[in-house]
Parts: structure tokens; C-alpha cells; sequence
């Protein structure tokens, strides 16, 4: 699996893709799979991080994801963002569509 | 066209149902991934960023009506009302769901298409001439050899699990527009001294992080024994390839540590013992029929010139460019080939909408005798239309913005889907096409630049074909930020080269004008009637390194 956070990366999100249609989801704080960057679970350290992944991928994770991984995200002021163009997309949408994928929605 | 017999409907049905079996066992939990994932990529489903994404096979780039009409209305039902045609002649869908595919795939096996030898280390799908058939000088139309290599290699079982994919390309005509010596096996159909008719033979070209145009591995081998000397290329490789590292598994890596000599002799000796058993000699009644297939289409005997046609070039500056840009002569008087442009200005390179298809259809079915091409540039051809009809032709496709004068210039770039799709991409490719387009938008500055093709790829796997570019992009991430590395001198037609590297890569601020700057360095230096492939040619890196970073 490629490598989706910097060494020494402090805060860290999960996401995946939906088996049914390969939707972008993130985990979330109350144990699900949600759509939204905004709605997923933040983990600060390594440590977290870590056990952030492990809940998220529970023996059973194959029934409804794809390729879960931790990817790196930066404080933006009250907020968060992906860190890197990868996932700012993956998150959004396509940039030559903003028509497309969640952006179309926002 | 090929039409399929009884054997192929069949062979297409199961696939069908046993697909749609195996997604109903992923779904059900039955199947893991790990176990999904090789039959779903033997389907033509990939997981990109944002959703699957299916590919769909067009053989040698070629179509009917119903089967583009059918490909707009896969658009529609099962996509976001858009697909991508890409540079091996096919079209991704880029949001379908897997849930859906089976029966999208039902659908497409009712116009006879499918997404087999689409993806996975199989023979892919054989790539052609989109002037095949329609091109004066052709030694013979390439679909028929083409069609013969795909009823051949599609399942076959000593070739399903290869080391990596291998990609097979066919020209009939000394100008190569299929980029035949960038693919693992190039063939170019030739006529001995006896007029007989047989195949050159090139192995071992590739682009990916190793680029390498093929080597010339035979002169002649005749029509009925090419199978047998194919098949001998792939034993060959199938014993000898690397699958220890995916990176070095392609047949280019061992025809170039193997060295071209030895490559010959282990081939010509495989060669010889599957040509004494006779097993693929292609029975001469079997070659007639397919060829039958190929047959010229009923043309019309028409006059070489068109008085209607002359008028209309003098009365609309528009369809006069048009004309000069994208138009090519036919074989057959009185018939023109017409080249569609997917690269509209500030357009996504290669894709088209659902309506601009069934446009294309309908323009396909009424006047290019119910044939649509697609070619490896991300453009498509209406190969048959007659002059007395072309302006009504232009008329319709300027009217759904398909009629972008730009064919070969600077704005006609081949671009992947890069960052915004891939899941394998670094870094975009779209964007940095569609900035190059716009600020070149100027035809007049395109048409005085001249022949000029920019490839831009997001990542070294290069299926934006940037090595072979006279400028190629590549698209690299410098810790999760996109830089872009050019490189000059590429070339993928019958003098293919790859392309050199100029030196650091460039920011996606300063990209654009690092390429202008390439493209104003040429103009300065150019002589009388050098096109820029000539110039660089002539003058090497120099000068444009120079330019570039001095």
C-alpha cells in the first residue's frame, strides 16, 4: 500500500472505499463509515492513529469497504484538510468536474 | 466489420453470467477481495479514487452506430452521461457501480462488446490503424490480422496468467498511426516480392518507467504462419520473463538484458517447432472468411472533386479550417476521412459526452457508412464520408462542439486521467492540458506552430504516452505537492523515439510557461518548413535547456 502520511505526521484520518460502488468514506467517531471528510475521526499521534485503524477495520471490514488507510491531515484554523493533493481530491471530487463527486453536492 | 458468430455470442453470454456470479459471491461475502480483485480486473473493473471505473474494449478502435449509441447510453443509465475514450482505442466509464456492472455488461454484449482483455497480465485488446480500410497505400486493412490475433489470443490459457500484460498493435501502412513499435509486439503488414502478403515483426517496445522502442525481430513471416510465430514470441516469454519484480516483467526487459539477437534465435526456435506441427497455420478458407468482413464497404463511383464541397470551403472561413486540419484524403474519389476532435478548447482530453455520442452515431450511421474509429490519440474518425456531405457533417458536429479545427497541433494533447481519476497517479494531467490548450487557444498560432503533439502523463506508469511526445509531461509528487518534468525529442510514429529529459522538474504555476517556452525557442530557431520534431531534430537539447533553466 502506498504511503498516505509523512513520518512523524500528527494528526491522522481512515478512509476508505464503499464495496458497493466505491464511494470515498471516511470512519467516523461513532463506529461507521461516513461519506464526508468533515464527518471523520481525527486521530492525534501515532498511537491513535494506529487504534483508530484497528477499529476500523474489524474482521468483517471486507463486507463493506475496500483498502482502508490511515492518510495525514493538517489543522485548518477550527477545522481540518487532507494533506495532500490525493486525498484534498479524493475528498472532493475531481477538479476538472466540480460537477462530479462531493463537491457537486456541497 | 467483424460480426460475431454463434461461438463468440456465447463466449461473451457466459462471461456475462459468470461475472455477474462472481459479484454476487463478493457482495454475499463469499469472496474476499484478495480473491475479487483478479477476476473483477479480468472484467475491466478497477478501483480508482473516487469509484470503480470500467473499460470496455473496442477491437482495433473500430464501431458501428448501435455500438457508439450503445456506449452514449451506458453514459447515461449507468454513468455520469460521459465516457473517456483512451490511447489503447477503448472508453472507461468512470463511476459505476459494482453492483450495476453485470448488467451494463449484459447490455453491451447485445451490440456485441465487452470488457475482456481489458486489464490483467493477458494479450490485450489489439490496437490498430484508425484510417484502416480508408487510407490510400495501404498494403492490406489491418482489422483482418487484427481480428485473426483476437480470436486467437482471447482466452487463451497458455496466455491468461503472463508474466505482465502484452499489448499488440498492427499497421497496414508505412505511416504508422498506431505507435506499433511502442508495444510489445509491432506488427506492419508487408507484400514480399512474390506479392504475397506477411508481417514484419517488432518486440519488445514499451513505455512505463522503462522505455524502450522495439526491436525489429523478423522481416517477413507469412499471413498463415503469423499465429505460429506470435505464439513462439509468447512462449518464449512466458519461460524467460521475470516474475520476481513487476517492474521488470514486461518482454521489453528481457528483449533488451536478452539482447536482440539471442531474442531471434530463441523465437525462430520455438518458431520451428510450432510451425512443423501445423497447429496454427490459419487455413486459407478461415483467413477468407474474416477478411470477408473487411471487404471495402459499398462506396459509391463519385467524382474526385466536389463542386458543392469547393464552395462551401470558400463561403465558411470556419469549415475551410476545418477541412485543412481534419480532413484526409480517401482512397476512394469522392470520399474524405474525417477526424473528430475531443479536444475542444479548455476541454478534458479524450472524453465526450452521452449526447455528443449518439451525434457521432447518427453522423456514423447516415453518412460514413455506419463506421465510427477511435483513435490512440483520444480523437475519433468518421472514415467514410463523401464529399458532396461533408459540410452537412461539419455543420452537426460544430453544433455539439465536436468540430475544434486542431488535429496534430498543440491543443490535440493526449492526457490520462491522471490525479483527478487514477488511483495509481501522482499528479494531474487534465488541468495542465486543458491550461496548455487555452493559452495556445489562438488557431491562427497553433496553425503557424505546425505539427506539434504534447503527451502528458500523471505518473511513470505513462499511459499519457509523455516519452513519446515531442514534448512530453510527466507528472511526479514531491511530498504531496505536483511537480512537472518535460522532456523533448519523443516521436511515436515509424521513426518512434523517446523523448529526453530536460533537467528539474517544474512547478504547476511555472509548467505552463516552461512549455511556452519550448514551443517560442523552436519558432525562433526553426528553418523554412521545420516542424518543431525536425527542429529539435537538428539542433538536440541544447538550445531549449538553455532556454529553459538559464
Amino acid at each position: 500500500m502506498a504511503q498516505h502520511a509523512a513520518k512523524g505526521a500528527r494528526f491522522q484520518a481512515v478512509t476508505a472505499n464503499r464495496l458497493s460502488d466505491g464511494e470515498v468514506v471516511y470512519w467516523a467517531a461513532d463506529n461507521r463509515w461516513v461519506e464526508g471528510f468533515a464527518d471523520a475521526e481525527i486521530a492525534d499521534g501515532a498511537d491513535a492513529a494506529d487504534a483508530l485503524l484497528a477499529r476500523a477495520i474489524p474482521a468483517d471490514f471486507e463486507a463493506h469497504v475496500l483498502e482502508p488507510y490511515l492518510f495525514e491531515v493538517l489543522e485548518d484554523g477550527a477545522f481540518y484538510k487532507p494533506a495532500s493533493v490525493r486525498e484534498t481530491i479524493r475528498a472532493a471530487g475531481p477538479t476538472v468536474r466540480l460537477d462530479l463527486g462531493k463537491q457537486a453536492g456541497a | 466489420m467483424y460480426r460475431y458468430d454463434e461461438f463468440d455470442h456465447k463466449l461473451v453470454a457466459d462471461r456475462v453470467n459468470q461475472f455477474r456470479g462472481q459479484v454476487e459471491r463478493r457482495v454475499s461475502g463469499a469472496l474476499t477481495e484478495d480473491q475479487f480483485k483478479p477476476l473483477r480486473l479480468m472484467n475491466g473493473v478497477y478501483l480508482q479514487l473516487h469509484a470503480y471505473m470500467l473499460r470496455v474494449a473496442i477491437p482495433y478502435g473500430t464501431l458501428c452506430s448501435a455500438q457508439m449509441r450503445m456506449l452514449a447510453h451506458i453514459a447515461r443509465k449507468y454513468d455520469r452521461g460521459y465516457g473517456h475514450f483512451t490511447t489503447r482505442q477503448n472508453i472507461q466509464y468512470n463511476w459505476p457501480a459494482l453492483d450495476k456492472i453485470p448488467d451494463l455488461l449484459d447490455e453491451l454484449a447485445g451490440v456485441e462488446m465487452h470488457a475482456i482483455q481489458t486489464s490483467g497480465n493477458c494479450i490485450r485488446n489489439v490496437t490498430s490503424d484508425q484510417y484502416a480500410g480508408a487510407i490510400e497505400g495501404e498494403v492490406e486493412d489491418p482489422r483482418i490480422i487484427s481480428e485473426i490475433i483476437r480470436q486467437w489470443s482471447t482466452f487463451h490459457p497458455e496466455f491468461t496468467y503472463l508474466p505482465r500484460k502484452f499489448k499488440i498493435a498492427v499497421t497496414g501502412h508505412v505511416n504508422d498511426r498506431a505507435a506499433i513499435k511502442l508495444h510489445d509486439i509491432g506488427l506492419v503488414v508487408k507484400r514480399n516480392n512474390d506479392g504475397d502478403i506477411g508481417y514484419e515483426v517488432h518486440v519488445g517496445g514499451g513505455q512505463g518507467r522503462t522505455p524502450f522502442v522495439a526491436k525489429k525481430m523478423t522481416d517477413f513471416v507469412p499471413k498463415a504462419k503469423l499465429l505460429a510465430y506470435l505464439e513462439a514470441v509468447m512462449r518464449v516469454y512466458n519461460m524467460l520473463g521475470r516474475r520476481d519484480n513487476s517492474y521488470k516483467a514486461r518482454i521489453k526487459i528481457l528483449v533488451h538484458e536478452t539482447g536482440q539477437e539471442e531474442m531471434q534465435r530463441l523465437i525462430e526456435a520455438e518458431f520451428s517447432k510450432i510451425d512443423a506441427s501445423q497447429m496454427l497455420t490459419v487455413p486459407q478458407e478461415e483467413i477468407d472468411r474474416i477478411s470477408a468482413y473487411f471487404a471495402p464497404p459499398a462506396f459509391q463511383t463519385l467524382a474526385a472533386k466536389s463542386d458543392g464541397f469547393t464552395q462551401a470551403q470558400s463561403q465558411d472561413a470556419d469549415f475551410a479550417r476545418f477541412v485543412r486540419a481534419n480532413v484526409v484524403a480517401h482512397k476512394q474519389a469522392g470520399y474524405a476521412i474525417v477526424n473528430i476532435s475531443l479536444k475542444p478548447i479548455g476541454g478534458v482530453p479524450g472524453d465526450a459526452t452521452d449526447a455528443q455520442m449518439d451525434v457521432i452515431a447518427d453522423l456514423a450511421e447516415k453518412y460514413s457508412l455506419d463506421e465510427v474509429r477511435v483513435t490512440h490519440e483520444q480523437n475519433l474518425v468518421l472514415p467514410h464520408v463523401k464529399l458532396d456531405e461533408l459540410k452537412t457533417v461539419y455543420d452537426a458536429l460544430a453544433a455539439h462542439d465536436l468540430a475544434t479545427a486542431n488535429l496534430g497541433l498543440i491543443s490535440d494533447q493526449i492526457a490520462c486521467p491522471g490525479l483527478d481519476y487514477c488511483n495509481l497517479a501522482n499528479a494531474r494531467s487534465i488541468p495542465l492540458a486543458q491550461e496548455i490548450s487555452e493559452r495556445f487557444a489562438d488557431l491562427d498560432r497553433q496553425y503557424d506552430i505546425g505539427e506539434l503533439k504534447i503527451k502528458i502523463s500523471g505518473c511513470i506508469n505513462a499511459c499519457g504516452h509523455h516519452h513519446v511526445g515531442h514534448i512530453g509531461i510527466l507528472g511526479v509528487d514531491k511530498k504531496g505537492t505536483e511537480f512537472y518534468q518535460i522532456s523533448l525529442g519523443g516521436a511515436a510514429d515509424e521513426n518512434a523515439a523517446i523523448g529526453q529529459i530536460t533537467g528539474r522538474a517544474f512547478t504547476e504555476e511555472d509548467i505552463v510557461d516552461a512549455i511556452e517556452t519550448v514551443v517560442t525557442t523552436y519558432t525562433d530557431l526553426r528553418a523554412d518548413g521545420e516542424r518543431f520534431i525536425d527542429t529539435y531534430n537538428r539542433l538536440g537539447m541544447a538550445p531549449f535547456k538553455e532556454r529553459l533553466y538559464d
